[in-house]
C-alpha cells in the first residue's frame, strides 16, 4: 500500500542515514523566522526537539500538561541509557547494538530506523555531557557503564537510579536557554485536545488553558508530537497520574495511523500492588538485576508459609530456593530481556510459588545477598585487607550497594516499610512502556503530513519488547539529531506559505468539537466518578490485554469495553465549571480517549495469531513456555486507520518489515 | 505488609482561585490504609466528595514517585509532612495515627502565589533557570567526545548529588523568609563543579542570583530549615559555594 511507504533510504544501512541527511532539503538561516513549529510534551523527545528547533532558528512553540517542561514522565526513568561507545572494550560496535535492539524487540522493528539510533548513540552521550549531565565515574575520572537486560556487555551509561533525570534536566537546561532567548516560547499546564488540518496538513493544534479552562487555537507549519506512552489505559502502571494518550489519539482520530497498539511492556521488577486505593505502581530498576538475583521458593508449602507470615525469606536455605531465571536462562541468567523475565515470574506464581500476601499472591524476591558478600569482598580486598570478618565483608557491600542503587532502596523502604538491605525486595511485573504508538515512516513524520512524531509516542524503534536503557536513547536521538534534519527537510517546502492564520474554518471546527466535548462531560450528571469508569476499564485490561491473552478473552475485551464506554458516557460525573482548574475534568477527557484506545489494542492483539516480545498469546507456545512467532504471516507492522467512533470498524494496513541485514531468528537467551 | 486503617481528621486549605481569600475546612474521612500515600488518601477523599456533590481539592502531583517535583503540600507545618527525605507522594498514612487531625496548606510564599486550593505557581524557579542554568553549548552532538575530559569521581559526586534537586519548591515553603537560596544554589553548584560549567560560572552566578531576587523571594539567614526539609537533602554546603561563586564573580566583574 503506497500509503505505508516507510521511505527507508536506498543503500548500505552503515551508510544510509548519512547520504539521506546529506541530500535533504534546508532552509536558510533567515528563512527559519518565519517558520513556525509547535511541539507538544517536553519529555526527552519534546524538550531535545523544542531546544535544537529554536537553537536553528525555527519558532517554537512548546507545551506541556504539568507545570513547568522539567517535570515530564522521562524525568522517572532510572537505569541508565545505552550508547555503543565501547569504553569497557568488551567488543561493542554500532553493529552490535543494533542487532542487540533488532533482537531484543522480537524481530518486530524497523531495521533501518534501529540502526540510525545505535549511529547516533554515541553523540547523546557526547552531547549530555557537555552540557554538564554528572553521569557516574569510575576513579580515574572516566565515565562509568554498567549492564542492562538481552546483552551481553556493559554499554549503559547512568547516574545512580536517576538517570532519566539528569538526562531529562540536561534537556529541560537547553530548552530553557532557548527560552530565554526568546526562541520557545513555553506553555506551562496546557493540554493539546485536538490536531487542526488545514488542506490534508496539519497545521496546529486546540489547547486548553488548564488554569483559565480557555480553549486556545495555535497554528504552526508543522506539529510534533512527543507525548510519551499509554501505559495508564490500564488504571494502574508505573507512568505518571497525567500520563495519556489524548494528544496522540487526537491525531490518530485526524488521520495518523496507530501502529502496533497491543505491544506493552510489562517491566518484570516492580513493587507490588497492595491495596484497592492504589493509584500507581513503583518500579525498581531494571539495574537491580546487575546486582540482584530473583528467586521464589522450591518448596510450594514455603511459600505458603511466608505468605501466611510464619517464615522470613532470609529462612529459606540456598538450596531450597529456585532462582527460575539462572535455571531456565543459564547464558544471560537475571538479564533477560524484559518480556522474558515477566512471563517467567508470572509462570512461577501461577504455579502456587509466589510469596507476596496479597489479593493475588502475586510476587517474586529480588535478593542482593550474594552481591553485598562479593562486593564486600572485594572493596575489602581492594583496600589492602586480605582477611575481612564477616561483618566487615557485609557492611562493606551494603556500602558499596548503597552508593550504587542507594535512592531505589530508599524509596522501596519508604513505601513498603521493609528494608532491602536486610531483607529481599519483593517484586511482581507492572505496565511501564508502550512500543507501539503513531506509525511513522523513517522522517518521524505520521501519515498526516506536517504531523511528526517522536520519542515513546511513535512506534518505531523496540519492535515487540523494548530493551533496557534505549527508551532514554531513542527520545534523545529523535529530538536533538533526527528531528532537527527531517522536519527542517519538511519545512523547506513552507518558506513562502506565510503564517497560518488561526481564522480558518478548519480551527473553528476543531475548536467547536473540544467545547462540544467539555459541555457534554459538565452537563452528563451521571452517578459515577471519572476514577471508577477508568479502574473498570484497567481492570478489563490487565486480565484480558495484559501480560498473557488468548482469543476469547480479546473477543470479550473488545464487547466489554464498549459496553463500558457506552456506560461511561451515560453515567459519568464530572464537578466543576469548565473555565477554572478542573482535574476530573482533565481525567475525563483522558479516560474517553483510553476507551477507543483500550478497544483497539485487544482488536490488535486479537487479529495478531502468534506470540512476540511482549505480546503473548497462549495459543502460541512452545513446550517450555517460550513464545512462537509466525515470520511468515506476521512479519508486518499492524497500522490502524480510523474510521469513526465503533472502533471495529478501525482498519489495518500492513507495514511488511524487510530484514536484510540480520537474519531473523529464534530469539534464544538460554 | 501489616495493613490496616485509620480514621483522621482533615483541616484542608480551600481557595477559589488566585483572586479569592481562602480558609481551612474540615473533612472526615475513615477506613485509610496505612499502606496509602498521602496522595491516595486524598484521592480517596476527593472521591468521597465528588461522589457527595462536592468539589474535590485540587492538589499539584503528578509521577507520584518522588522525582518530578510536581507535588508539594504543607503538612502540619511542614514541607512534605513529617518523614525525612520523601516527597508528599511517597509519604505513607502509617506515619499518622487513628483519629488524628492533620493540616494541610499549600506552599506560602510571595513568589508562588496560590492559583487553587493547593496548587500553587512556581514558574519563578523555570525563569531562574532560563537567566542561567545551563551550559551554552549547541545541540549537535559535535562536541568533543565524553572521555576527553577526565572529572575526579569526588567532585562528579559532589555534581550530582547538587543536580539530584527536585525544583518543588520545598525549600522555599520551608524558609521564614521564602528564600530560594538552595534551589538556586544547586544549579550553580553542580555546573560551578564540572569542567563543563565554569566557563560561564561568573556570569551564570551573576544571572541566576539577579533572577532570583525579581521574582521576590526573600534573603537567606543561613537557618537551614530548607536542607532539613529537602526532600532530596540537598547540603547547605551548596549555598556556601554559591555565595563564594557570587563574590568571585562580584570581584571580578569590578
Amino acid at each position: 500500500m503506497s500509503i505505508l511507504d516507510s521511505k527507508i533510504p536506498e543503500g548500505h544501512i552503515s551508510k544510509k542515514w548519512t547520504d539521506y541527511k546529506d541530500h535533504l532539503r534546508l532552509v536558510a538561516p533567515n528563512n527559519r523566522p518565519k517558520i513556525d513549529v509547535i511541539v507538544v510534551g517536553t519529555g526527552l523527545a519534546g524538550a531535545s526537539a523544542a531546544a535544537s528547533l529554536g537553537e536553528m532558528g525555527y519558532n517554537v512553540k512548546a507545551f506541556c500538561f504539568q507545570d513547568s517542561p522539567r517535570r515530564a514522565h522521562s524525568i522517572a526513568a532510572q537505569g541508565g541509557i545505552n550508547a555503543a561507545k565501547n569504553y569497557q572494550n568488551d567488543g561493542d560496535s554500532v553493529y552490535r547494538l543494533f542487532y542487540d535492539t533488532i533482537k531484543g524487540g522480537d524481530y518486530r522493528a524497523r531495521e533501518a530506523n534501529v540502526h540510525r539510533l545505535a549511529e547516533v548513540s554515541g553523540n547523546i552521550i557526547d552531547q549530555c555531557v557537555a552540557q554538564g549531565v554528572p553521569f557516574a565515574r569510575e576513579y580515574g575520572g572516566l565515565l562509568d557503564n554498567r549492564s542492562f537486560g538481552g546483552t551481553q556487555l556493559q554499554r549503559t551509561f547512568y547516574a545512580a537510579g536517576q538517570t532519566g533525570q539528569q538526562l531529562l534536566l540536561g534537556a529541560y537546561s537547553a530548552i530553557s536557554r532557548q527560552i530565554g532567548l526568546g526562541r520557545v516560547q513555553m506553555y506551562n499546564r496546557h493540554e493539546m485536545l485536538d490536531l487542526v488540518k488545514v488542506d490534508g496538513k496539519a497545521r496546529g493544534i486546540i489547547a486548553r488553558n488548564l488554569i483559565t479552562g480557555e480553549i486556545e487555537r495555535h497554528s504552526a507549519h508543522a506539529v510534533i508530537l512527543c507525548t510519551g506512552g499509554y501505559g495508564n489505559v490500564y488504571f494502574l502502571s508505573t507512568n505518571a497520574m497525567g500520563s495519556n494518550v489524548t494528544a496522540a489519539w487526537k491525531a490518530h482520530k485526524r488521520g495518523a495511523y496507530f501502529a502496533n497498539p497491543c505491544y506493552v511492556q510489562i517491566h518484570p521488577t516492580c513493587i507490588p500492588v497492595h491495596g484497592t486505593n492504589q493509584s500507581k505502581l513503583t518500579l525498581m530498576s531494571e539495574s537491580l538485576r546487575n546486582s540482584g538475583r530473583i528467586w521464589v521458593p522450591k518448596k510450594k508449602e514455603d511459600a505458603e508459609a511466608i505468605r501466611a507470615g510464619q517464615l522470613k525469606p532470609t529462612q529459606i536455605a540456598e538450596e531450597d530456593r529456585d532462582y527460575y531465571l539462572e535455571r531456565r536462562y543459564p547464558a544471560f541468567g537475571n538479564l533477560v530481556p524484559r518480556d522474558v523475565a515477566s512471563r517467567a515470574a508470572k509462570e512461577r506464581c501461577d504455579a502456587g510459588y509466589g510469596i507476596e500476601a496479597n489479593d493475588t499472591m502475586e510476587g517474586v524476591y529480588l535478593d542482593f545477598s550474594s552481591e553485598i558478600q562479593a562486593k564486600g569482598k572485594q572493596t575489602a580486598y581492594a583496600s589492602g585487607n586480605h582477611n575481612p570478618s564477616e561483618e566487615e565483608i557485609i557492611q562493606l557491600g551494603k556500602k558499596w550497594v548503597e552508593e550504587k542503587y542507594g535512592n531505589l532502596f530508599q524509596m522501596y523502604e519508604k513505601i513498603t516499610d521493609e528494608n532491602p538491605y536486610e531483607t529481599p525486595m519483593k517484586i511482581y511485573p507492572a505496565v511501564h512502556y508502550t512500543m507501539g504508538g503513531v506509525w511513522v515512516d523513517y522522517n518521524l513524520q505520521s501519515t498526516i503530513p506536517g504531523c511528526f512524531v517522536a520519542g515513546e509516542a511513535n512506534f518505531s524503534d523496540h519492535g515487540a519488547n523494548r530493551l533496557g536503557a534505549s527508551a532514554l536513547m531513542q527520545g534523545l536521538a529523535d529530538g536533538y539529531f533526527v528531528l532537527p534534519y527531517t522536519v527542517s527537510d519538511y519545512l523547506a517546502g513552507d518558506i513562502r506559505t506565510g503564517k497560518i492564520s488561526t481564522d480558518l474554518p478548519e480551527f473553528e471546527e476543531a475548536e467547536n468539537h473540544v467545547k462540544d466535548m467539555i459541555s457534554r462531560f459538565l452537563n452528563n450528571n451521571g452517578s459515577k466518578t471519572v476514577d471508577h469508569f477508568h479502574k473498570r476499564l484497567g481492570h478489563i485490561m490487565w486480565n484480558k490485554v495484559g501480560m498473557a491473552r488468548n482469543a476469547q478473552g480479546l473477543t470479550e475485551a473488545i464487547s466489554e469495553i464498549a459496553a463500558l464506554r457506552e456506560e461511561f458516557y451515560k453515567e459519568v460525573y464530572v464537578p466543576g465549571d469548565a473555565n477554572e482548574l478542573n482535574p476530573e475534568l482533565e481525567k475525563a477527557l483522558r479516560v474517553a480517549d483510553f476507551m477507543e484506545l483500550g478497544q483497539l489494542m485487544a482488536r490488535d492483539a486479537l487479529q495478531r495469531n502468534e506470540s512476540c516480545g511482549g505480546h503473548f498469546r497462549e495459543e502460541y507456545q512452545d513446550a517450555e513456555g517460550e513464545t512462537l512467532r509466525d515470520d511468515e504471516n506476521f512479519n508486518f507492522v499492524g497500522a490502524w486507520e480510523y474510521k469513526g467512533m465503533d472502533i471495529n470498524q478501525s482498519e489495518l494496513h500492513k507495514e511488511v518489515l524487510n530484514y536484510e541485514y540480520i537474519k531473523i531468528a529464534a530469539r534464544n537467551y538460554k | 505488609m501489616a495493613s490496616k486503617t485509620i480514621n483522621i481528621n482533615l483541616k484542608i486549605w480551600r481557595q477559589k482561585n488566585a483572586n479569592s481569600k481562602g480558609s481551612m475546612e474540615t473533612y472526615k474521612l475513615d477506613n485509610v490504609s496505612t499502606d496509602s500515600s498521602f496522595l491516595e488518601m486524598l484521592d480517596q477523599l476527593n472521591e468521597q466528595l465528588v461522589n457527595e456533590r462536592k468539589e474535590p481539592i485540587a492538589f499539584d502531583h503528578d509521577c507520584r514517585e518522588g522525582i518530578c517535583g510536581m507535588c508539594s503540600l504543607y503538612i502540619n507545618g511542614e514541607a512534605h509532612g513529617p518523614d525525612r527525605a520523601v516527597t508528599t507522594c511517597q509519604l505513607h498514612m502509617r506515619k499518622f495515627k487513628d483519629g488524628e487531625t492533620i493540616y494541610v496548606e499549600p506552599w506560602r510564599a510571595k513568589a508562588f502565589p496560590v492559583i487553587k486550593d493547593l496548587v500553587v505557581d512556581r514558574s519563578a524557579f523555570d525563569r531562574i533557570q532560563q537567566a542561567g542554568g545551563f551550559v551554552s553549548v549547541n545541540t549537535s552532538g559535535r562536541t568533543m567526545d565524553a572521555n576527553a575530559i577526565p572529572i575526579g569521581k569526588a567532585e562528579a559526586d559532589k555534581a550530582f548529588e547538587a543536580a539530584t534537586c527536585i525544583g518543588c519548591g520545598a525549600c522555599v515553603a520551608s524558609c521564614k523568609n521564602a528564600s530560594a537560596m538552595l534551589f538556586v544554589s544547586a544549579k550553580v553548584s553542580q555546573l560551578a563543579l564540572l569542567p563543563q560549567g565554569q566557563v560561564e560560572a561568573q556570569q551564570r552566578v551573576l544571572n541566576m542570583v539577579k533572577q532570583m531576587d525579581e521574582e521576590g523571594f526573600g534573603n537567606c539567614t543561613n537557618t537551614g530549615a530548607c536542607a532539613v526539609e529537602c526532600p532530596k537533602e540537598i547540603s547547605l554546603e551548596n549555598i556556601a559555594r554559591m555565595n563564594r561563586e557570587y563574590l568571585k564573580a562580584m570581584v571580578s566583574a569590578e
